[in-house]
């Protein structure tokens, strides 16, 4: 077992890789393949619970760490670790995995081995991208995940499925493009793409600003962070469901993500000069994507949207750059995962049924489906921020961790603004759910058969999940927090003079002993 | 310090209802339909008869440190913010929790009746239960954030209940209305919170919960430059769950719902809890007089306004939704006015006949078989011997009749917004309280009185109710004509014992006696001309902290009885029994 736990995070990234190697080589029939994937997205879940447990809370630096040198005399190196950012979303990585493959069992029918092994391959690519401590590591798995999606939406994706991966593709790439010049840029003035060597380099405020926006384009378009999210809606309405719950579960996350791991920490004076420029972008996605969901006529390009919505909230967390605010950011990154995943594998259920999406073509349905009209409810209302479920621990944290954020300016009334994202993402979740299931049923919908016990088994893990993140998500935070201070150090030490937390009336909350003294003088 | 006393019975008051709708929820079709009724109605009752022994025990303490607490554990612990999965009973929750729990068990037993050829029967009861745990939660929660869970759990679960019957596109509308129009109002309360936190948090002490009550109130000259924006931006909350104008529009579409919903959800219990939270928040309130102008004027509009429109209804269930308004105005005034024991008690009240009328109104549109407009009934007084006793008792407790409850309540609103200063406010709920006997009657004679204008058909099939419906009818006529003698007031000899009860809760609100008086109900509390500034250090013990700032006039001393101890610093006896007001 030590062979494995010595280099468990290699394990870790690359099982589900073995596991794709294993479907090509053995997977000669279908249900051949498909068992051998799912065996294999089993055992890296397992892999990845060695990880939770002993990962030690309180340390808020790499663990696990592997180091071996890779290109150019060892400036290069293949350098892995895992802090608690990076544990929280392997975790939810590999929690989806065998959940997106149970529910691809039926709905891909054709190519079945391909759609495996890209399935897992995926998930190496990803894991790999959480792990990274080497910037060309990183860039490798980032673009290495384009190419196993644009498989998955090109080849078994709806009737526009060219137009939609090409688009996706190519905004990706583009992004990525600047991206990869900035890390040649900091390369040549480090002499090494250690993670731990960027975040020593001494850069002017211009220098610094140009190579955010780098960056922060690249994560933008991935995020999407308006208007970068035009690929978005096609890239779901179009790719299969399994497609469809990796890229809202875990690929919009490599945005948001890749900010907080190094847009923020390695550009700490742009993060705070342009922050706030990417925090109203935020807010004018949280606000225009609900609105735009408000009017689709199809379930799955309102959900896309409403992810447009969701992931404004994390960027705005991320740039009240308290650790409040980013600790909102991460937990409403699972808490998306799990709600918007789920609700990507409902409307494939449903889609499954009846080969449509249209709102309009429902109503009813919880007469003829009552427990997916339920589960549909429950997700829903996570989504949406009911308290005692995700949404809701994330949406709070973030909004709360800016209201009083001292780095952001205007941080009040960007909550406010953010905030009516509650009363909206309500009414086009409601509305929805509304035309789909209440009401009278129609004559095409009778007769459909409730959830079956597969389906049920890739539901339910979920369900759990969306009550303990809601519940109890302390010991999440708990192992949060000192990998966010971490993170943020470098930002709060340019600002350290100032408090970054607390409402100031014209003086600053560090010290209330002058703020009481003033109030009292002043009334 | 004084620690509160633990008491872990008091998850089990919330977390049984919970549990029964679990059960019945997860075994929805295997359940037969007489278990699950009862099993529905064991859960709330046990939920009572725990709520009883904890209010007993409460009462078993000294008045100024009754406050019973448990915990969870930590909802969230991170950069400072720290959020208890806390319980706390203190007299204001104790109220509370009796009145939800026992009109909630009373209404339970109703819809065993009322609900039995429902093919939702096992539904009902399971959103039924999932109603009384999320309500538990926000009046036992012992911080901010746990009664917003609660609050919009009561919230969903009256989105459910509205659109219980779906099919109908018209009923699923208004759950979503009630849903969204709530959310606009939580849209308030989610800013209020965070003003509240982000003013507080850099002066926390170490193991204090931010947004503990607790907290809240040994802090409160921390908030006083923020209390207007605090209070304002709750009570935009408070407008949408209680139904105040501009976001009163919900609550007369919700009579889509169940009867039973519409007596337990949108008259008895999560109606009020606007009023509940202001109440709670008191010590923030007390703090901004601009806000609590804004809270009273809204509730007096509010109260004449919706009785206005309820006197051109024509159905029952409208004419009462249109009075719960109009009775939730009066409470808000209580509370702008600084009354908030007066609110509470009008809360209790009104749980009493509000119930009590839903639940006959439902009684007369079961014997009349469906029927709800009432120029479509008529003579109803022979055909139906218990509801119509029962009914017309509640009318006159919601009319304000002496002796029954409303009168006490009501009586004790308009005097303390007429003592407060504020004779036009008076006025307003004067004379909205004119119209409430008027559509009340209006609603009676056309029910019950004259010749029957229904149909043939239906005239053939009026019929009393059964038991399980007409039981609780009477045993809330009992309350409501005996519920008000709680608060028997000062000038008719009594000792408004309520207001005593719950005066350590708002000690807070009380202010310095006026010069000037009015000797004929000495205990009158006044509105703070202006906000106490830096009130003194926050003695440890139990939560809001009764306190002393003045001292006693020779009249109030000689009224006083003898102190109960002498735990308070400066020789200060703040047991509200020794000082009504609030004095040393």
């Amino acid at each position: 077992m030590a062979f494995i736990t010595d280099h468990i995070l290699t394990w870790t990234a690359f099982a589900p890789a073995l596991g794709a190697v294993l479907v090509l080589a053995a997977g000669r029939t279908p249900g051949a393949a498909r068992r051998i994937a799912l065996g294999a997205a089993l055992a890296d879940f397992v892999l990845s619970l060695h990880l939770l447990r002993h990962f030690e809370a309180a340390n808020g630096a790499d663990q696990f760490v592997e180091h071996a040198p890779w290109l150019a005399g060892g400036k290069i190196a293949y350098s892995l670790g895992l802090d608690g950012v990076s544990l929280w979303l392997v975790l939810l990585t590999t929690f989806l995995g065998p959940l997106v493959i149970l529910s691809a069992w039926r709905a891909i029918a054709e190519r079945v081995r391909e759609a495996m092994a890209f399935l897992l391959l995926l998930q190496t690519a990803m894991i790999g991208t959480f792990l990274a401590r080497d910037m060309l590591l990183f860039y490798v798995f980032w673009e290495a995940m384009l190419i196993p999606m644009y498989f998955l939406i090109g080849i078994w994706g709806g009737e526009r499925r060219v137009y939609a991966a090409v688009k996706f593709f190519l905004f990706t790439m583009v992004g990525s493009v600047f991206m990869l010049v900035a890390i040649l840029w900091c390369y040549q003035q480090a002499g090494s793409m250690a993670l731990a060597d960027f975040l020593q380099l001494e850069l002017s405020r211009g220098q610094q600003s140009w190579l955010f926006a780098a960056f922060a384009l690249a994560f933008a378009i991935k995020v999407p962070l308006f208007p970068f999210h035009t690929w978005l809606p096609d890239a779901h309405v179009e790719a299969p469901t399994a497609g469809s719950v990796i890229l809202a579960g875990i690929l919009l996350k490599m945005g948001t993500y890749g900010l907080l791991r190094f847009a923020i920490p390695l550009f700490p004076e742009a993060a705070l000069a342009l922050g706030p420029w990417l925090a109203w972008l935020a807010v004018i996605g949280i606000i225009y994507g609900a609105l735009v969901a408000m009017v689709q006529q199809d379930v799955k390009k309102l959900v896309a949207y409403s992810s447009v919505s969701h992931l404004g909230f994390v960027v705005l967390g991320l740039f009240s750059l308290t650790t409040t605010g980013a600790a909102g950011g991460v937990v409403q990154m699972l808490a998306h995962g799990l709600s918007t995943g789920a609700l990507f594998l409902l409307v494939g259920v449903i889609y499954e049924r009846r080969h449509t999406r249209q709102i309009a073509e429902f109503g009813g349905l919880a007469h003829a489906m009552p427990a997916y009209a339920a589960v549909f409810l429950f997700v829903t209302l996570a989504s949406i921020g009911l308290p005692g479920l995700c949404g809701f621990t994330g949406e709070f944290l973030i909004l709360f961790g800016t209201f009083g954020s001292g780095l952001l300016p205007h941080a009040r009334l960007l909550v406010a603004l953010a905030a009516t994202g509650v009363v909206l993402g309500a009414i086009y979740m409601l509305w929805m759910y509304q035309r789909v299931f209440l009401g009278k049923l129609g004559e095409r919908n009778r007769g459909l058969p409730d959830l079956s016990v597969r389906e049920w088994a890739v539901l339910l893990p979920i369900l759990v999940m969306i009550v303990a993140l809601g519940v109890h998500p302390a010991p999440l935070l708990e192992r949060l927090e000192p990998s966010l201070e971490r993170i943020l150090a470098p930002v709060a030490a340019i600002r350290q003079t100032e408090s970054s937390y607390g409402l100031a009336l014209g003086v600053s909350a560090a010290q209330p002993a002058a703020a009481t003294a003033a109030l009292k003088g002043d009334r | 310090m004084e620690s509160h006393a633990l008491d872990t019975s008091l998850r089990w008051i919330v977390l049984v209802p919970l549990l029964g709708a679990a059960l019945n929820g997860l075994l929805l079709r295997r359940m037969p339909r007489r278990a699950a009724g009862l099993l529905a109605c064991a859960a709330v009752g046990a939920s009572f008869l725990l709520s009883v022994a904890a209010v007993v025990r409460l009462a078993g303490l000294e008045p100024h440190h009754r406050l019973l607490a448990d915990s969870l554990g930590t909802w969230l612990d991170v950069a400072g913010v720290r959020i208890e999965l806390g319980f706390a009973m203190d007299q204001l929750s104790a109220v509370m929790a009796l009145v939800v729990t026992g009109v909630g068990f009373l209404i339970h037993v109703y819809s065993l009746g009322y609900m039995a050829h429902d093919p939702g029967f096992n539904r009902f009861f399971t959103y039924l239960n999932l109603f009384i745990f999320a309500m538990m939660m926000l009046v036992l929660g012992e911080n901010l954030v746990m009664l917003f869970v609660g609050w919009e759990g009561v919230g969903l679960c009256s989105y459910l209940l509205i659109s219980f019957w779906f099919n109908e596109e018209a009923n699923a509308a208004a759950g979503k209305k009630a849903f969204i129009v709530n959310r606009i109002g939580d849209f308030g309360f989610l800013l209020g919170m965070f003003v509240l936190g982000a003013a507080l948090l850099p002066h926390l002490a170490g193991g204090e919960g931010l947004f503990s009550f607790r907290t809240i109130a040994a802090h409160t000259h921390h908030l006083a430059p923020w209390a207007t924006a605090i209070a304002l931006l709750l009570f935009l909350g408070a407008t949408g769950k209680s139904a105040q104008i501009p976001l009163y529009v919900w609550l007369p579409d919700a009579m889509a719902g169940p009867t039973p919903v519409s007596a337990l959800i949108h008259a008895a219990t999560m109606v009020t809890a606007g009023v509940y939270m202001i109440a709670r928040m008191n010590m923030v309130y007390v703090l901004s007089p601009a806000a609590m102008t804004v809270v009273a004027v809204t509730g007096a509009v509010t109260a004449l306004f919706a009785a206005t429109i309820a006197l051109t209804q024509n159905d029952i269930k409208k004419v009462l939704a249109y009075s719960t308004v109009s009775q939730l105005g009066y409470m808000m005034l209580a509370c702008g006015v600084g009354a908030f024991a007066a609110g509470i008690f009008h809360v209790m009240t009104h749980a009493f006949f509000k119930a009590l009328l839903f639940l006959g109104a439902g009684s007369v549109i079961h014997a009349m078989s469906g029927q709800q407009d009432m120029r479509l009934m008529g003579g109803l007084r022979r055909k139906l011997p218990v509801t119509w006793p029962t009914f017309l008792i509640g009318t006159v407790a919601l009319a304000g009749v002496f002796p029954f409850a409303g009168f006490f309540s009501k009586d004790e609103i308009l005097w303390k917004a007429f003592s407060d200063g504020n004779p036009g406010l008076w006025l307003v709920g004067f004379l909205g309280a004119g119209l409430t006997a008027f559509y009340m009657m209006r609603l009676v004679v056309l029910t019950f009185f004259g010749d029957s204008r229904a149909s043939e058909e239906v005239r053939h099939h009026v019929h009393e109710s059964p038991a399980t419906m007409t039981v609780p009818l009477a045993v809330l006529a009992v309350l409501s004509v005996a519920g008000g003698w709680l608060g028997w007031p000062h000038f008719l000899g009594g000792a408004n014992r309520f207001e005593q009860w719950l005066a350590p809760v708002f000690a807070r609100a009380r202010t310095p006696p006026a010069r000037s008086r009015p000797q004929a109900r000495s205990t009158a509390p006044r509105r703070p001309t202006a906000p106490p500034r830096t009130p003194p250090p926050p003695p440890s013990g139990s939560w809001p902290r009764p306190r002393c700032r003045w001292p006693c006039s020779a009249s109030t001393r000689a009224t006083a009885p003898t102190p109960g101890g002498r735990r308070w610093p400066r020789s200060c006896t703040p047991s509200p029994a020794a000082s009504p007001t609030g004095c040393c």
